[in-house]
């Protein structure tokens, strides 16, 4: 369906039905059901609104490639190489062997592991940014993500350029043992690293971002943004009713009441993602304006010429 | 009253019955014992010596979470004279999960940093079981800034089931607070010394771990969870503890194959419980050769190496 208004004519023909009806017979998967509002989403709606509910604005979770091509000037941005690291340095086996995990990871999302990068520009300004990858075996952090991560930090500081890191994870990767605990200290040293170079840090906080992930580099930048209703916390939901034996509060862990309780600047909604990190990053870069008609204000907007008002903080 | 583990339970009824017998003697004075008890003794120690030198990682989980094990407060009763702890994070609350405090070792000032269980129902209430709040970490990192005000060098002694798991401590932020605090102790210009002394788990442990060395005791666990925890997750199911604690590999003897930690300090037969005292001295010539090390190091020297230890690990060697 496109996006043309519908007339009464349009209307007789009915095609929300029809492609109901062309999706069963012919299998194809047209169609998306948002999983906040149950509503049926056009998945070329979805996509062209970056997995935003349209009716709704549920935010669900996006992959790297298409979080990169929304990103960059022109969808245009070059990988960096994924590292080579131990494939299962603990021989590592639950109810499966962890190869085998990782195989199956590979082959649901055709994805090496949970974090890439790649650097290029955003408003002509040079970036590195790294996105975690939650379909990836939870977004979890093993020697992978940690080396990508740390990758993605000495190609800032070799390019001078600020790093953004999209969140989203179940925490540590648990068949890693140690090794995925000790990415915590290796991720924060590269940090450490980008902050004697006076290179900005911002972290975007997606949903869900959680345990040893929010614990280490997702809590240590100069700037932390979330998108709408993330999940932010340490401790897992279930592990802390178990702990207190109450319910839990309204909006507990969400971006909202975390950004109210002081943990996060600011919920920003996908949209406005770009821009807002366009325009934190040039002044903290001390880059010039933007020309006129590229500026933007805080709600997304153009910069009106007339006196705008104050915004609502 | 002694506590005995599951896998101790022969031990202990040798121990019993040497105990029978005394009490026996004790009122017959007729009877000779001295030759029943050493065979007796004999035996429990040759059983004690079987146990202890080839214990199972879920054992190992066992006694490392002893009750009689010696905890952070014994240490630096031992070790630490002139202690004064310092309190408070100076933003909301002290924490005493987190014990911090001034002392000397062997006459050297140090800035202690350990986690207490605390060792009675009332200790454990009041030291909230070693789970600290953000509090507690942030209270770490206002010591290490003041340890680095005055060059003084910082020990921590590790023993946590994991950072507190509660409304209060998620919304006060304990994800950032755990982070500033491995943070800090990375930045740190002075000497970081870390002991697991019993559990180190998740990022409640490496918190305060990220040390120039890390030291962990002969039977101490340390991991990115616990087994129960991992058992929940990985097999869905709460009764597999004994095959994650094999699985994730959190002894002492395999992290220091791994690269992980870098020395172990042996323990006396039958586990620190059962010597407190030997276990604590034993550590506090450990800790002594490992601040020695690094005497006379400069700032940069010092974080160079700690970071270049960090970022070394799981690169080479597991291939």
């Amino acid at each position: 369906m496109d996006n043309k208004p519908m007339n009464w004519l349009t209307r007789v023909v009915r095609p929300k039905i029809q492609a109901v009806f062309r999706m069963r017979d012919t299998g194809e998967s047209l169609w998306d059901k948002c999983p906040a509002c149950d509503q049926m989403i056009f998945q070329r709606d979805l996509i062209a609104a970056l997995n935003v509910c349209p009716n709704c604005q549920h935010h669900l979770r996006l992959d790297p490639k298409t979080r990169m091509d929304s990103l960059f000037d022109g969808a245009r941005y070059d990988w960096l190489d994924e590292p080579v690291v131990a494939a299962d340095p603990l021989k590592f086996r639950d109810q499966k062997r962890y190869p085998e995990r990782l195989r199956e990871a590979k082959r649901s999302t055709g994805r090496e592991e949970a974090m890439r990068a790649a650097s290029g520009h955003i408003d002509n300004l040079l970036c590195v940014v790294g996105v975690q990858d939650f379909s990836f075996m939870g977004g979890s952090m093993g020697m992978a993500v940690g080396e990508m991560f740390i990758a993605a930090a000495e190609k800032a500081r070799a390019l001078s350029a600020p790093l953004i890191i999209f969140a989203a994870s179940g925490g540590a990767r648990m068949q890693e043992g140690m090794l995925s605990l000790m990415q915590m200290p290796r991720t924060t040293i590269a940090i450490q690293m980008l902050r004697e170079a006076g290179l900005p840090y911002i972290v975007v906080l997606t949903d869900p971002t959680t345990g040893g992930v929010t614990a280490s580099y997702a809590m240590l930048g100069d700037v932390h943004i979330a998108e709408p209703n993330a999940l932010i916390g340490f401790a897992g939901q279930r592990v802390i009713m178990q702990t207190i034996r109450e319910k839990l509060p309204e909006g507990f862990q969400r971006a909202e009441t975390v950004r109210d309780k002081g943990m996060i600047d600011m919920v920003v909604h996908r949209k406005d993602i770009r821009q807002t990190l366009s325009r934190i990053l040039r002044m903290l870069m001390n880059k010039p304006l933007l020309p006129h008609g590229e500026r933007r204000n805080m709600n997304g907007a153009f910069t009106p010429i007339a006196l705008a008002a104050p915004p609502r903080i | 009253m002694r506590t005995y583990l599951d896998f101790e339970k022969p031990v202990a009824e040798l121990e019993d019955k040497i105990e029978e017998l005394r009490q026996l003697a004790a009122k017959d004075a007729s009877m000779t014992i001295s030759d029943e008890v050493a065979r007796l003794e004999s035996k429990a120690d040759s059983l004690l010596r079987q146990n202890y030198t080839r214990l199972t990682p879920w054992q190992k989980t066992q006694v490392a979470r002893h009750p009689n094990r010696p905890h952070c407060l014994d240490y630096i009763s031992q070790l630490v004279t002139d202690f004064t702890p310092l309190a408070g994070d100076r933003g909301f609350a002290e924490d005493k999960a987190i014990i911090g405090g001034l002392g000397r070792l062997n006459d050297r000032p140090i800035m202690l940093i350990g986690q207490e269980k605390g060792a009675d129902t009332e200790g454990r209430v009041r030291h909230n079981f070693g789970m600290a709040r953000p509090e507690g970490y942030r209270k770490a990192v206002r010591l290490m800034d003041l340890a680095e005000k005055f060059k003084l060098p910082v020990v921590t002694l590790i023993d946590t089931p994991g950072a507190y798991p509660g409304v209060g401590a998620e919304e006060r932020g304990q994800a950032e607070a755990i982070a500033r605090s491995t943070d800090r102790c990375l930045s740190l210009q002075t000497p970081l010394i870390a002991v697991i002394i019993g559990e180190g788990m998740s990022g409640g442990a490496i918190a305060l771990a990220a040390g120039n060395r890390v030291i962990m005791l002969e039977h101490a666990i340390y991991s990115v969870i616990s087994p129960e925890g991992c058992s929940s997750i990985l097999w869905r199911s709460a009764d597999k503890a004994k095959e994650a604690a094999s699985a994730m590999k959190l002894t002492a003897q395999e992290l220091l194959a791994l690269g992980v930690i870098d020395t172990i300090i042996p323990e006396p037969i039958g586990g620190a419980h059962r010597e407190p005292l030997q276990t604590i001295q034993q550590t506090g010539i450990v800790l002594e050769q490992a601040l020695a090390e690094l005497d006379g190091k400069s700032a940069s020297e010092i974080i160079t190496a700690r970071r270049e230890k960090f970022l070394a690990m799981g690169r080479q060697g597991l291939l």
